[in-house]
């Protein structure tokens, strides 16, 4: 493998990372943080790509140039309209249950993706990025890049910078992380922990709706995706470690570059290697690497 | 008083069930049922694909009106996600069960090889592929239970290697395609033409299911003259799309499932790619056929919210349930006898296509085909394949004896291979 070649798989590791991140840091969020149990992760990245597309296709046919920023809020505000349902309707009176909460969350993975199908049918979709980030761009050592992967980047950082900032340098982020360790001793406080809640999963669910359209533009869109991005966002913060943002992207950085790397070096065993990951923190470090032991 | 009434109600209920649980099967068989089943994959990667076979299937039944020499068919549905497994245990389920006295199906690689073997445990079923296309399934270990009226792989690319070869001047091609069996073989046809004019091949597998080809694309030799692409359904969107993105220039030449009207119905950035592309299939969905123009016109009006034309697995579905609905014909009906006269009839049937030709049996039950060489081109918006080349009677040995084309070895991986110095 030339040098070149080399730096582009490991920039294409990076690039798959970064989309990796922003689907599992609502992952971490919503089971890290809060502790609860959601299987139906994959389905908020359907919904917000899916119910994204709806609003986008008819705009991105007018020639409006904004279709594809639309969808983006479409989407994030349809994931975190249906997580806020998920949450009151459902998750918000068996907190602590995670038997229940799984099932419960399965179940509704399932009827969604079933409804997803019935409405949209089965024809993969994908999105048309904005022509200003389709083509390619030029970087020293690799040539032409697709400019898509880098904003996918830079959608990360923007992620993880904020969510960092939300949590350690905000009240909310202080009322978050003190319901985490006493849930009665905030409500002690007058803090409305439910509410918190409700918001936390809320801004969870819309990372999902994030990453639904922005992988629905780098990928095809079609029924099955849920299962696979919630594998990925599962890997990813248990490797990382659970509620530690820079946990998740050290996850998903790890598993990023093992797909990619993997792909390049032998396709036909790449798979294993995430798991093998896995299988290897959890064995020297059962809490994930920046995970806090319990 | 009411538990004794309650209670007599449910004897009787009881009584009918049972009684209706032994006859049912005795009524199947000689009564004015035939119970057909069917397998596709409506789950998966390849669901647009199995939601049209269903489509062609509708079809072929509703033009009998679910009749066949005076008794009624019942269609059972059954899907799959092409995965080897999950087809197995539909149709386990199918034979148990629902007791279908024949299947149609299954519609990916892996699967059919895996229902092949199963066919072989079954006597008096019958399994009529619907277009699972590895090569193996009727090369190797062959089952007297299993009929398959589609070409394989390898006759779905019959032409290309030499295309390639001779028009466009190719003499180094790098191959993407899926890590399983029906990749495996439409690459050994391909290069069976390819390699033997003098060309070399790099290959590049991927999992099946792969949607992020960055590291593929990134691997693909610069000196390459052309890439053949191989993937199917999702994969291929996601190829094509991945490799527009990145700048991709090199000219791609496809194989029969990347350009279908799956692929080409999607929208996306990967249609820029798809106009003037050359491929090899077993159909042209632009044909002048009067025959395919009656199929599509058939199609489109049962099916407006269908594709533009119908794709491939519509074509070898309908194909199939119009080979198994002519043989019950031919027997009048007739299953006895663990479907022996059946089977005969299926083995010697001449199934008219859609495309106007006829599609008959060898002495493995493999179809004796025809298949082409395509151009896309762009109508109004919409992508569809016209005909560049046909070729008719393409055999599943490339005409080669059998016992010198099994010397070859199975298609696989590795097999065969002729990579660049």
């Amino acid at each position: 493998m030339t040098g070149a070649t080399a730096a582009t798989v490991v920039l294409n590791g990076l690039t798959l990372a970064a989309l990796y991140f922003i689907v599992a840091s609502g992952f971490s969020l919503i089971f890290g943080l809060m502790r609860t149990v959601n299987m139906a992760h994959g389905s908020l990245y359907l919904i917000g790509a899916y119910i994204g597309y709806a609003v986008f296709e008819p705009l991105y046919d007018r020639d409006l140039w904004y279709a594809w920023y639309v969808a983006i809020l479409v989407g994030m505000a349809a994931a975190a309209l249906f997580g806020i349902l998920m949450q009151t309707a459902l998750l918000g009176w068996m907190q602590g249950q995670e038997l229940r909460q799984a099932l419960v969350t399965i179940a509704l993975s399932i009827i969604v993706a079933d409804q997803l199908l019935a409405r949209f049918g089965g024809t993969p979709r994908q999105f048309f990025a904005p022509d200003a980030l389709f083509g390619s761009t030029s970087i020293p050592l690799i040539g032409n890049y697709p400019t898509f992967r880098l904003v996918q980047i830079g959608v990360a950082l923007a992620v993880g910078i904020g969510l960092w900032l939300l949590l350690n340098r905000t009240r909310i982020g202080l009322m978050v992380r003190a319901g985490v360790d006493d849930r009665p001793m905030l409500a002690a406080m007058g803090v409305n922990v439910p509410l918190v809640a409700v918001a936390v999963f809320a801004l969870g669910a819309a990372l999902a709706g994030l990453g639904g359209v922005i992988g629905a533009t780098a990928q095809p869109l079609a029924q099955g995706v849920d299962a696979r991005f919630l594998l990925t966002a599962l890997v990813v913060v248990i490797v990382g470690g659970m509620g530690s943002i820079a946990g998740t992207a050290i996850g998903a950085l790890l598993v990023g570059l093992a797909e990619q790397i993997g792909q390049a070096l032998f396709p036909t065993y790449s798979v294993i290697l995430t798991f093998l990951i896995m299988v290897i923190v959890l064995a020297l470090r059962p809490q994930g690497i920046m995970g806090r032991a319990r | 008083m009411f538990k004794g009434l309650i209670t007599r109600r449910a004897a009787a209920a009881l009584a009918v069930t049972a009684s209706a649980a032994f006859v049912a099967p005795a009524f199947a068989q000689q009564g004015g049922v035939i119970r057909i089943g069917s397998i596709k994959t409506l789950e998966g990667p390849f669901a647009t694909g199995g939601q049209d076979a269903v489509r062609a299937l509708t079809m072929a039944f509703e033009e009998v009106n679910f009749t066949v020499a005076g008794k009624k068919i019942e269609w059972v549905r059954e899907s799959s996600n092409a995965q080897a497994d999950v087809a197995l245990a539909r149709a386990r389920k199918l034979i148990e069960q629902d007791q279908v006295d024949i299947i149609i199906g299954p519609l990916s690689g892996a699967e059919g090889m895996a229902l092949r073997d199963y066919s072989r445990t079954l006597t008096g079923n019958t399994i009529v592929n619907g277009q699972s296309a590895a090569a193996d399934t009727t090369l190797r270990d062959v089952s007297p239970n299993f009929f398959r009226f589609n070409g394989d792989g390898m006759q779905w690319i019959a032409g290309l290697g030499t295309y390639a070869y001779k028009t466009m001047n190719a003499r180094h091609v790098a191959m993407v395609g899926g890590d399983y069996a029906f990749p495996y073989a439409q690459v050994f046809g391909f290069m069976q033409e390819f390699c033997k004019l003098g060309g070399k091949v790099t290959k590049l597998w991927s999992p099946l299911g792969t949607t992020d080809f960055a590291s593929t694309i990134a691997s693909i030799p610069k000196n390459a003259d052309a890439v053949l692409v191989i993937h199917g359904g999702t994969d291929a969107l996601a190829f094509l799309t991945q490799y527009a993105q990145a700048g991709g220039q090199q000219p791609l030449i496809a194989g029969p499932v990347t350009v279908d009207q799956v692929v080409m119905s999607a929208r996306g950035p990967h249609r820029r790619l798809l106009n003037n592309l050359i491929s090899a299939g077993p159909i042209v969905d632009d044909s002048d056929d009067p025959t395919w123009k009656a199929f599509v016109d058939r199609y489109k009006k049962r099916f407006p919210d269908g594709f533009a034309a119908p794709s491939i697995n519509a074509v070898h579905y309908y194909i199939a349930a119009r080979a198994v609905l002519m043989a019950l014909e031919q027997v009048k009906g007739d299953l006895s006898s663990n479907q022996q006269a059946f089977q005969a009839a299926l083995a010697k049937l001449e199934v008219p296509t859609p495309m106007g030709g006829k599609v008959r049996l060898d002495d493995n039950r493999q179809a004796i085909a025809s298949n082409f060489i395509r151009r896309v081109v762009d109508r109004n918006g919409q992508l569809f394949t016209t005909q560049v080349e046909r070729f008719d009677n393409v055999t599943q040995t490339y005409g080669m004896p059998r016992a010198e084309f099994l010397a070859l070895g199975s298609p696989s991986r590795d097999n065969p291979s002729c990579p660049p110095q």
